[in-house]
């Protein structure tokens, strides 16, 4: 018998491959647009692929921007992947106008000076500060056009570089956010799962 | 700045490998999804699974195939082949595709690759082309049906539009020299890596390390090949060794990375070229 794990069912997202990866975890990944659940579950994975604005407008069409907001504010246990750690942020170039959950007052812009876009690919990442925490150092995989750049105060961070460094993930006590694809990324991306899970169980 | 990527392709007709695997220690080398998870140790970046059944019938088998071997692969998986709708590319996503990669029906209709990239995003789209020297003219043509029509249209122009209308990725494979195991047509992987903005995969004749780094050098993002891997001859780690030898930059496998911080503490660092030196 194995934990059941809510995922915010984002729409646009392919949750398969999620879905496997928290398996070989030994969690049951069940996806919801249940706003209850969404804002106190002790845990909940935020996954995302697609556009900026189309993930805004189905989380606004089921009701669920203020329970994740809620949730993200008090600080509980939160997997956000890719375009899901975009929408953590004030806004993105991709979509002008359209605000995100704010908890980075922060804006996502596009990849500049760059060979190619999108960057599609493994690219190493580096943790600061070295302390111990469910982040570490590694070779993680990407696909998008849009990353952040700034650094939120107060997070351990993990650095990679595409025409000039940017934040590939972020960590604060149980709330993780990646802009790779921890569960693309192999047998490293499968720990950094697993360290999670670890690190917030019974939280 | 993302590594190169080395991708097995595995031919699938009716739920089975084609294409005769011939490494030892498989239990069974027409599974798809041992195999998968095979080149997977071996430190393979990404999995791309083609079904050439010639018929419908035969592609019965594919979402089947693509759940297994979604559950053991943690690296990425593109699939394509027989993808004619929107709801073929959405099934194929559903059963755990992370891509879907269209060749034939995007050629005929071109609507559909801008349908499922705006459905799905551009990084699930690949533009898979098959591009042939055209005949007394330079240059390349589109040619579909697994090469038994040529359709009359500029393959870097349908790359071109093929980016325009949502592709993130293109697949190229040079008809010519697809099966010869003579590398890869460097030429035409120059051509399109400076005419598009795409990652390109090189496809179609790789036979020897050489030819992966000739490709990498002429500009493809990430070399695709099937039998350098089935013979058996070479593992993707050992591939791996030799890229980061000649100073190209991949992502170290388990193996690769012990084997090589070894040897730079034990060799002059000036020597070696690793990830931290070329980054």
């Amino acid at each position: 018998m194995s934990d059941t794990l809510p995922v915010v069912h984002t729409g646009t997202a392919n949750l398969a491959s999620v879905f496997a990866a928290l398996r070989r975890a030994g969690v049951t990944p069940q996806d919801t647009l249940d706003a209850v659940v969404i804002e106190h579950a002790p845990r909940l994975v935020l996954p995302g692929v697609g556009a900026f604005g189309a993930a805004m407008q189905n989380l606004h069409e089921a009701d669920l921007i203020e329970p994740l907001r809620r949730r993200l504010r008090a600080g509980r246990a939160t997997f956000a992947i890719c375009l899901g750690m975009q929408i953590l942020c004030a806004s993105s170039e991709e979509t002008p106008g359209i605000e995100g959950l704010g908890l980075f007052d922060l804006p996502v812009t596009r990849f500049r000076n760059t060979p190619r876009i999108p960057q599609f690919g493994w690219a190493p990442v580096e943790v600061s500060p070295t302390t111990q925490g469910i982040l570490c150092d590694g070779y993680a995989y990407f696909a998008h056009s849009y990353r952040l750049i700034e650094q939120p105060q107060g997070w351990r961070c993990a650095i990679s570089e595409y025409g000039g460094p940017f934040v590939a993930a972020l960590e604060k006590d149980g709330i993780v956010a990646c802009q790779f694809h921890p569960e693309l990324s192999g047998e490293w991306g499968h720990e950094l799962i697993c360290r999670w899970l670890e690190h917030t169980h019974n939280d | 700045m993302a590594t190169r990527r080395i991708i097995p392709c595995l031919d699938v007709s009716h739920g089975r490998v084609v294409k005769g695997v011939k490494f030892q220690g498989l239990r069974d080398a027409g599974c798809p999804v041992e195999l998968s998870a095979r080149y997977q140790e071996q430190g393979a970046d990404e999995i791309v699974i083609l079904d050439v059944s010639a018929t419908p019938e035969g592609r019965g088998n594919q979402l089947d195939t693509v759940r297994k071997v979604r559950e053991v692969l943690s690296i990425p998986l593109t699939v394509g082949g027989g993808i004619r709708k929107i709801e073929d590319a959405s099934a194929l996503l559903q059963a755990g595709a992370d891509k879907v990669s269209m060749n034939t029906a995007a050629v005929f209709d071109p609507a559909l690759l801008s349908a499922i990239a705006e459905r799905f995003g551009r990084q699930c789209t690949v533009l898979a082309i098959d591009a042939a020297a055209k005949i007394g003219m330079e240059g390349w043509e589109v040619v579909v049906r697994s090469g038994t029509q040529r359709v009359g249209r500029d393959a870097i122009e349908w790359g071109k539009e093929g980016e325009e209308r949502g592709a993130g990725e293109i697949l190229l494979t040079s008809f010519d020299r697809d099966g010869t195991r003579s590398g890869y047509d460097l030429s035409q992987l120059r051509a399109f890596s400076q005419a598009v903005k795409l990652p390109i995969i090189a496809s179609g004749g790789a036979h020897s390390p050489e030819h992966l780094l000739e490709a990498l050098d002429a500009g493809a993002d990430a070399v695709l090949a099937a039998s350098i891997f089935h013979d058996g001859d070479w593992t993707v780690d050992a591939l791996k060794v030799f890229l980061l030898s000649r100073g190209v930059e991949v992502r170290p496998p388990h193996t690769t990375q012990a084997r090589l911080s070894t040897t730079t503490k034990n060799t002059d660092s000036s020597t070696h070229t690793t990830e931290g030196s070329q980054a």
